[in-house]
């Protein structure tokens, strides 16, 4: 057993785990936190993705103990209280998803892709950095709309920051 | 997965130190190979050490033409990496393309070689590109480092701190994907430096990544694909599964090694 302590969305939490609890078992077992999904279990499908120090990581395929002292951002540390991140906004604008089972996964590479590429997103871009994230019922097409959309919305709400501030 | 000890070590020292320590102790980087084989059970090390906190085993240096990569580098910070890709674009992008861009935040180029999965893409670079392999003990050629399917000249105890090589005048890496898994059916890093040409596959070999010789010679006569016209691995060394035979491969490696070059020389 080991203590492990990171920071969820924000909020400080720890526990006592043992050495081989995955963090994504962490997050839905001892945090109750089941946005993050487990689709595959062999490190292909991307439902369990969540970004560890900024960084969209396969949570199934991390140690909880590997991520202590981390920063970790889940589906539910997305939105701002009751309004949605841009990315969950576009999704459901764009119907980006269908059982919705791979959407969390989708929802958080989405968000890493598009600051990985401040320079903006073109479709097959988006195709090709969605590789790691599989959707079993094939909609992709919406998925990318979404991803799209998302990434502009975020670039203009970001130049309207910069003139703000100018 | 079965119970394990997990540590995490501070320095290089350290590491060493804690490995001693278990029955069966196993380095960890990424965790990008390790942790799904601990998954399936394919794995079951007593204690696991992990080095992914390791400050001196990280980084890109690039010095003119050398080029120096910590072992713990992760395949993103490879691939982004603007001196490193105006050096040798052709690891920037065969960094690019290992995995998916989730698993190249995590996985590092050290646990790669360290591992040698026959179908990985970093053990064709650094045979090709005539690589260092550095570790906590000595400096080992690549030639001498790749021993066998996911087998090394690496001793118990023994860390890739690093890899060093001379950046050549062309390179390129072209790899045929297996469409499901993504990995290497056929991967094929060609090299063009002072000394030569060198031409390494992996993927295909039944040994795993090696140099194809005769290639490496009709291109160091004439560095252009036609010079390939003809020649072929023979099917006798190669792997067959279920996703390609033996014979396919062969034909694969001469295509792949045609389009590198095609590539080098672009």
């Amino acid at each position: 057993m080991s203590d492990v302590s990171l920071v969820v969305n924000g909020r400080k939490v720890s526990g006592s785990v043992e050495d081989r609890t995955l963090l994504v078992h962490f997050l839905r077992e001892n945090l109750g936190l089941t946005g993050t999904h487990v689709g595959c279990d062999t490190s292909q499908c991307g439902a369990c993705v969540v970004h560890v120090d900024g960084k969209a990581v396969k949570s199934c395929t991390m140690l909880a103990v590997q991520a202590s002292g981390s920063e970790v951002v889940t589906i539910e540390g997305l939105a701002n209280g009751a309004e949605l991140h841009p990315v969950q906004a576009a999704f459901k604008e764009h119907h980006g998803l269908q059982c919705g089972f791979c959407t969390p996964g989708m929802i958080m590479a989405a968000t890493d892709m598009i600051r990985r590429h401040p320079e903006g997103l073109d479709e097959a871009t988006v195709r090709a950095e969605l590789e790691g994230n599989i959707c079993r019922c094939t909609g992709y097409h919406n998925i990318v709309k979404a991803v799209l959309a998302a990434s502009k919305t975020m670039a203009k709400s970001k130049g309207k920051a910069k003139a703000k501030a100018a | 997965m079965y119970s394990l000890n997990y540590h995490r070590a501070s320095s290089v020292a350290d590491a060493v130190k804690l490995q001693k320590k278990g029955e069966d102790a196993k380095f960890v980087s990424g965790g990008m190979t390790l942790i799904p084989a601990m998954k399936s059970r394919l794995a079951a090390p007593s204690d696991l050490v992990d080095l992914a906190h390791i400050a001196e085993m990280k980084g890109i240096k690039v010095s003119g033409k050398t080029v120096t990569i910590g072992g713990g580098t992760t395949h993103a910070e490879v691939a982004s990496d603007a001196k490193l890709k105006a050096v040798c674009p052709a690891l920037t992008y065969l960094a690019s393309h290992i995995g998916d861009p989730h698993v190249r935040h995590k996985g590092t180029i050290g646990g790669s070689i360290a591992n040698n999965d026959p179908a990985a893409d970093y053990p064709a670079a650094m045979l090709a590109l005539g690589a260092t392999i550095i570790t906590n003990k000595r400096e080992i050629a690549a030639d001498k480092f790749f021993t066998g399917l996911f087998e090394t000249a690496l001793k118990d105890g023994e860390i890739v701190t690093g890899v060093s090589f001379t950046a050549p005048a062309q390179a390129a890496y072209e790899k045929f994907r297996n469409p499901a898994s993504r990995y290497a059916i056929v991967g094929v890093f060609v090299a063009k430096g002072k000394d030569g040409v060198r031409v390494a596959v992996t993927g295909a070999g039944d040994e795993g990544v090696f140099r194809a010789h005769g290639m490496e010679k009709a291109l160091t006569k004439a560095f252009a694909p036609a010079s390939l016209e003809g020649l072929a691995i023979p099917a006798g060394s190669l792997m067959s599964d279920m996703h390609a035979s033996a014979e396919y491969r062969s034909s694969l490696i001469t295509v792949m090694a045609k389009r590198a070059v095609a590539k080098a020389s672009a």
